[in-house]
């Protein structure tokens, strides 16, 4: 057994898991906020909503699509150069963050715009009765009526992308996917590999674990 | 006060234009219960829309205390829909806000300050009766109560008007009541102007002043309850007077057959015309070893058809023999009423 453990570097394993953390945290932050503001974008935008525009509602939502179907593996390579202005290099963990944010954003965006629509209209009405302005409509009804929709998507979407650190990591990004293949795969360290997709595991059921939990807390219905 | 000026109101569908409002004209006048009743489709939702301007009319004049709002800016209109409070069929609270919350989100959107708001969302609370659930979630809460907060809600911003689309129509009659009932004493004590859209003549009978019969986009008849239960002209307030007289004699037949046949069940057996010459009631009598009495009967015979109602009383059973009947009455295809 031990001999077995000794086959892995601990360090480079430490090494990893904080990469994979890294790119997966931070580029969830940022798609949220960049999803968030062109979901809502294109909920207001609809037909029947708050302010109809046509031109730019087919436009985001074509964009939304293109983004969505181009893999994420083709997209790492399709972007480079752009990654290169944005961050200095295409090598480490840093640089892996422009092709992570730009293929979970417009993902994040649709699933706003789903959560957003799910809220009842009555009490979008009932506000709008009030004297509710459109601003107020957003704020206090739209994103607390729809907190539960937008914090699971959260969680779905931080799950996948832990999935394309570790793509990312195969192209010298560094993190868990990177030893599990560098090590694991071409060089045949087994050990290595298995250890790398516990972590990888291991990170995924305390992003599930932590979503389910807060969803619960702020389900009331 | 009131005025609907030549109100039409034209949606433009897919598939044509549909003209839910049809030159409409009503004057409400203040501290009024108003009633606006009509079959579903007649316009009613589309009309009491427009009185708070969440729906635009194509043409006409909506004057309220003089003032014609549909002419106010998007500013001016919010700040007048304050004044004007809704409550609707299926409630439309949060569900992310407890009840206090609930009541105080208009008075948020009206910019007032915590303490104050919390004070106001007691007072509701007290007036609708609901103390002691402030902090429940409306999914804690059953229908009637639910209509309680969206009532005092409605009523958060001192409104002169309050618009009531439906608004016991999802509920049950004894909680029909109940909101009703809190609904006149609103009318009384707070002299707010009501308007109430139904499709249960039973609702306007019990708390309008006046009422405006609808149909299809246009208003029929219009005029104080009484004079329209004794006398209505229109085809469709005669079906709604009938249906509501078939109610209420039906209501009172129950209750006195109830108390002369206190023993047993009584039963209401509604046969069809294919089965009322057929000897049923003999074979289930043998069938289930129940003594039954006539109470009633009502036997049409055509020559070509019959079709009757017959009242009965079951005696000498227990509870499982009671349902064993009904359903061999229901086996030989018998309407079956439990009374
Ligand atoms: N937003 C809308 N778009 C198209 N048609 C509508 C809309 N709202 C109502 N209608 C139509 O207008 C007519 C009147 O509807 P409504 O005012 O809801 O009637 P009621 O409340 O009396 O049942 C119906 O034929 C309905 O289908
Ligand atoms: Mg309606």
């Amino acid at each position: 057994m031990s001999e077995i453990f000794n086959q892995i570097d601990w360090e480079a394993m430490k090494v990893a898991i904080e990469e994979t953390t890294y790119m997966s945290i931070i580029s969830l932050l940022v798609a949220v906020v960049i999803g968030l503001i062109l979901g809502i974008i294109l909920y207001i935008t609809q037909d029947d909503g708050l302010y109809p525009n046509k031109v730019i509602n087919k436009i985001l939502d074509f964009i939304i699509n293109l983004f969505r179907a181009i893999p994420f593996i083709i997209l790492i390579f399709i972007i480079l150069p752009l990654t290169n202005l944005l961050v200095g290099t295409m090598l480490g963990a840093t640089a892996a963050l422009p092709a992570l944010i730009i293929s979970s954003a417009p993902f994040y965006a649709r699933m706003c715009m789903i959560a957003l629509n799910e809220v009842d209209k009555g009490t979008i009405e009932a506000s709008k009765a009030m004297g509710a302005s459109n601003i107020q409509i957003i704020t206090k009804i739209l994103f607390p009526e729809a907190k539960p929709a937008l914090i699971s998507s959260i969680t779905v979407m931080g799950i996948s992308l832990v999935g394309y650190t570790a793509m990312a990591g195969c192209i010298g990004a560094g993190g868990l996917g990177n030893l599990a293949y560098m090590y694991g795969f071409a060089r045949r360290n087994m050990a290595v590999m298995y250890t790398a997709t516990f972590f990888v595991l291991v990170i995924v059921f305390i992003i599930q674990g932590i979503g389910d939990y807060v969803v619960k807390k702020v389900d009331k219905r | 006060m009131i005025e609907l000026k030549h109100i039409t109101k034209v949606f433009h569908t897919q598939k044509g234009d549909i003209e839910a409002c049809h030159d409409v004209n009503l004057t409400i006048h203040d501290g009024e219960i108003f009633g606006v009743i009509g079959y579903s489709g007649a316009g009613k939702s589309t009309l009491v829309r427009i009185i708070n301007q969440l729906e635009k009319q194509t043409s006409g004049e909506v004057i309220i205390d003089g003032e014609d709002i549909s002419q106010l800016s998007t500013q001016a209109l919010r700040q007048k829909r304050t004044k004007i409070g809704m409550i609707f069929q299926h409630f439309n609270l949060l569900w992310s806000r407890t009840v206090r919350k609930n009541i105080e989100l208009p008075l948020e959107i009206a910019g007032m300050d915590k303490e104050l708001r919390k004070q106001k969302a007691k007072e509701l609370i007290e007036l609708v009766g609901l103390q002691g659930r402030e902090n429940a979630y409306p999914s804690e809460l059953s229908g009637g109560q639910k209509q309680r907060v969206g009532i005092a809600r409605a009523l958060a911003n001192d409104p002169t008007i309050l618009l009531c689309d439906e608004a016991t129509s999802a509920l049950d009659p004894d909680t029909t009541e109940q909101i009703l009932e809190l609904l006149k004493k609103i009318n009384r004590q707070l002299g707010i102007t009501i308007v109430m859209i139904t499709h249960q003549m039973e609702v306007v009978q019990k708390v309008c002043h006046r009422i405006a019969v609808m149909s299809e986009g246009r208003v029929v008849e219009e005029g104080h309850v009484k004079d329209i239960f004794e006398h209505p002209h229109h085809t469709i307030t005669k079906r709604f007077v009938r249906d509501i007289s078939n109610k209420a004699t039906n209501n009172q037949l129950n209750d006195d057959l109830k108390a002369i046949y206190p023993d047993g069940i009584l039963l209401r057996l509604t046969f069809d015309e294919d089965i009322a010459r057929q000897p049923i009631v003999s074979r289930v009598i043998r069938e289930t070893n129940l003594d039954i009495s006539i109470v009633s009967g009502n036997l049409t015979n055509t020559v070509d058809s019959s079709f009757g109602i017959l009242i009965i009383n079951v005696l000498g059973g227990s509870q499982e023999q009671y349902h064993h009947i009904i359903q061999v009455f229901k086996d030989y295809h018998v309407n079956v009423e439990v009374i």
